[in-house]
């Protein structure tokens, strides 16, 4: 890649960062407010999700959990439909019936997504599966958890994958907690992706803050995936900057770690990087800004106008 | 017409729908070593022998099939499904609905149930009732070889995830098995005895005690309707329903604990949709709470017999 692809590719995915970043805090915002239901933010996340989806291919796709708007905003889905979902309106992606914890987008690529910690896990292997009998050339990415590691399931997927070679890239978005527990209580091992060698995966862990950092990782990793038709485990080495599900005080986080943290935020490293570098004034980072709130907002109001569903959609989808 | 038995059933079903549709393929703990001959026909990628791994069998089977396979997986016996519940109940169940009807999920899980080997609770288990109380999925108990083929391949058709139980003591007892294309569809009971004095509903091995007991009560001057549920859902209570506006008195049979099982819904259905015709009491008979014990006799005795269940609908007619 030459330097000034790279300046393009790297303002479009502060965009995108700015994009989640701005999406959640409208979240956040209305729940305080009352307006809209709780969530699981990916503050803090967003490096490692844009950079992720950057890289894939259009007929890739992509399983995801709860933690999940960085994912969908990246792959292209409509704010406003995702919004609607969270406030369980009938224009939401899923007609409200999935709230924020378990959005798919099929016509994006995004399939079955679950919060049952593992849930993806469980299901990547049948798409990869699927992709693998029917001829079709896309791989598919699963997002999880360092807590969902510690589910039976996630030893089990990689173990399947690995002896019956699917085209899977493992993409575990290591926050340092799970819930309310800090993954130093759950594992012997820092890393995740120590648990992918013994299966016969090759593995990466990569900045999950820095989103070049991430996109070049993970370029490289769906390219072995593409090649090998096997599977490969990326870690994104990162931080929940909010708490589990909102509100949450997160009085019991380590007030060191966190400021740590948050002194590594992906957006303003890469803001940061930009500007120094010269390849965006800084005038044209507040544009940006503006655009990317004044597409919140147009979001939220075409949520908030968007009618519930109907009374009868309480059991419509259930059998095919 | 030809005999088989319930296992050559299932494998004729099986290889009649993986020549009719290049996407069904099965997989599952030694599927491959007990059905080679899947194998030499359809080759070793759409016959899997699999990990001991109950869970990622079933959401393999269920990611599978939301992307266009339709798998059919062995869990082997009904107790192991525990290990397999998120996938069945909370993926192949929930993500259609929960998606908005983004997906469907055409898959068929295999589990053997019942009494018959001595092994124990923990593999003999008739768990049935809990996938009957899960929405998104439909649940099948077949007694006869015919129906273990005709409904396993409507099953395999059916675009629902479906969970097919193998009453074990059926499962090499030789029935006949109509000759060609043989579909049954879901959600019909079958009525075996015509009868109007009482009915006897059940499913799976019981069905055949029920058919023992009604001709004893037959030759006791009392005429029995026997219904096969075969189906558990969709459940056919309008077909209850209609016998037992004919015939007044019920008797529900079945392995599986009375608390909380199936019979315990269809005596609910017929008491709210039938309660005029009752001429006498609700009977329920079934197993007890209590695991199924591996010692011949406590383990025979679980279920219900022939003797209990003329009794018991003698002691209605009088
Ligand atoms: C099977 C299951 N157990 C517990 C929960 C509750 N829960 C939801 S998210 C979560 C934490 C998951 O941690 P991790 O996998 O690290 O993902 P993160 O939330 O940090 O993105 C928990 C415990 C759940 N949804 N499913």
């Amino acid at each position: 890649m030459n330097s000034e692809s790279q300046a393009i590719d790297e303002i479009a995915l502060l965009e995108q960062m700015l994009l989640v970043r701005a999406y959640e805090e409208a979240i956040v915002a209305g729940s305080v407010a009352g307006k809209i239901p709780g969530s699981c933010t990916s503050v803090g996340q967003e490096a490692a999700g844009v950079g992720v989806v950057s890289a894939l291919h259009g007929d890739d796709l992509i399983l995801t959990n709860h933690r999940s708007a960085a994912h969908l905003l990246a792959r292209g889905a409509d704010p406003g439909r995702l919004l609607a979902e969270v406030m369980g309106r009938a224009t939401g992606y899923c007609k409200g019936k999935s709230g924020s914890l378990h959005i798919s987008v099929r016509e994006l690529g995004v399939m079955l997504t679950s919060t049952i910690v593992g849930g993806e896990l469980s299901l990547v292997t049948g798409v990869a599966l699927s992709q693998k009998m029917l001829g079709r050339t896309g791989i598919v990415t699963c997002f999880f958890g360092d807590g969902a590691a510690c589910e039976g399931i996630f030893h089990e997927s990689l173990n399947l994958a690995s002896v019956w070679e699917l085209p899977i890239l493992y993409v575990c978005e290591n926050n340092q907690w799970q819930a309310f527990v800090h993954r130093r209580e759950t594992m012997k091992t820092e890393h995740v992706a120590d648990w992918a060698a013994p299966y016969g995966i090759d593995h990466a862990t990569v900045d999950g803050n820095d989103v070049l950092a991430v996109r070049n990782a993970a370029l490289e990793a769906a390219e072995q995936v593409r090649r090998s038709g096997r599977p490969f485990l990326l870690e994104s080495w990162t931080y929940r900057s909010r708490g589990h599900f909102e509100p949450d005080d997160q009085a019991y986080v380590d007030p060191t770690e966190h400021a740590a943290w948050l002194a590594r935020d992906p957006i303003a490293l890469s803001r940061q990087r930009l500007i120094d570098s010269g390849r965006l004034p800084r005038e044209e980072a507040v544009a940006l800004e503006r655009r990317v709130r004044e597409c919140i907002a147009a979001a939220l109001a075409f949520a908030e106008a968007s009618p519930l569903p109907a009374p009868g959609e309480m059991t419509t989808d259930v059998y095919a | 017409m030809p005999t088989l038995t319930p296992f050559a059933a299932i494998g004729a079903a099986l290889a009649e729908e993986m020549r009719h549709d290049p996407t069904v393929l099965v997989f599952g703990e030694g599927v491959a070593t007990k059905r080679h001959e899947l194998v030499d026909e359809f080759g070793p990628a759409r016959v899997r022998n699999t990990p001991l791994a109950e869970g990622i069998i079933a959401g393999t089977a269920a990611g599978a099939a939301a992307t266009g396979l339709r798998p059919v997986i062995d869990l082997l016996f009904a107790p192991f499904l525990c290990y397999a519940m998120d996938e069945l109940v909370n993926s192949a169940g929930k993500l259609r609905f929960i998606s908005g009807g983004q997906f469907a999920f055409p898959m068929v899980t295999l589990a053997m149930t019942g009494g018959g080997w001595g092994v124990g609770a923990q593999h003999n288990h008739n768990n049935e009732a809990w996938f009957v109380h899960s929405p998104g999925l439909k649940v099948l108990m077949p007694s006869s070889a015919g129906d273990f083929k005709g409904l396993l391949k409507s099953a395999i058709r059916d675009d629902n995830p479906v969970l097919f139980f193998i009453d074990l003591a059926l499962l090499h007892q030789p029935g006949e098995v109509p000759e060609g294309e043989h579909i049954v569809r879901l959600g019909m009971a079958n009525v075996l005895r015509q009868g109007t004095d009482v009915t006897l509903v059940s499913y799976g091995k019981t069905v055949h005690a029920c058919l023992a007991a009604a001709a004893q009560l037959a030759d006791a001057g009392i005429s029995a309707e026997v219904i096969d549920l075969r189906s558990l859902k969709p459940l056919d209570g309008a077909a209850i329903v209609a016998s037992v506006h004919k015939t007044g008195r019920l008797v529900v049979v079945h392995e599986a604990a009375r608390m909380a099982g199936v019979g315990a819904e269809i005596a609910a259905q017929v008491a709210e949709h039938a309660f005029a015709s009752l001429r006498a009491p609700i009977i329920r008979l079934g197993g007890p709470d209590a695991p199924a014990a591996a010692s011949h006799p406590l383990e025979q005795a679980f279920a219900p017999d022939v003797p209990a269940i003329f009794a018991a609908a003698l002691s209605l007619c009088h």
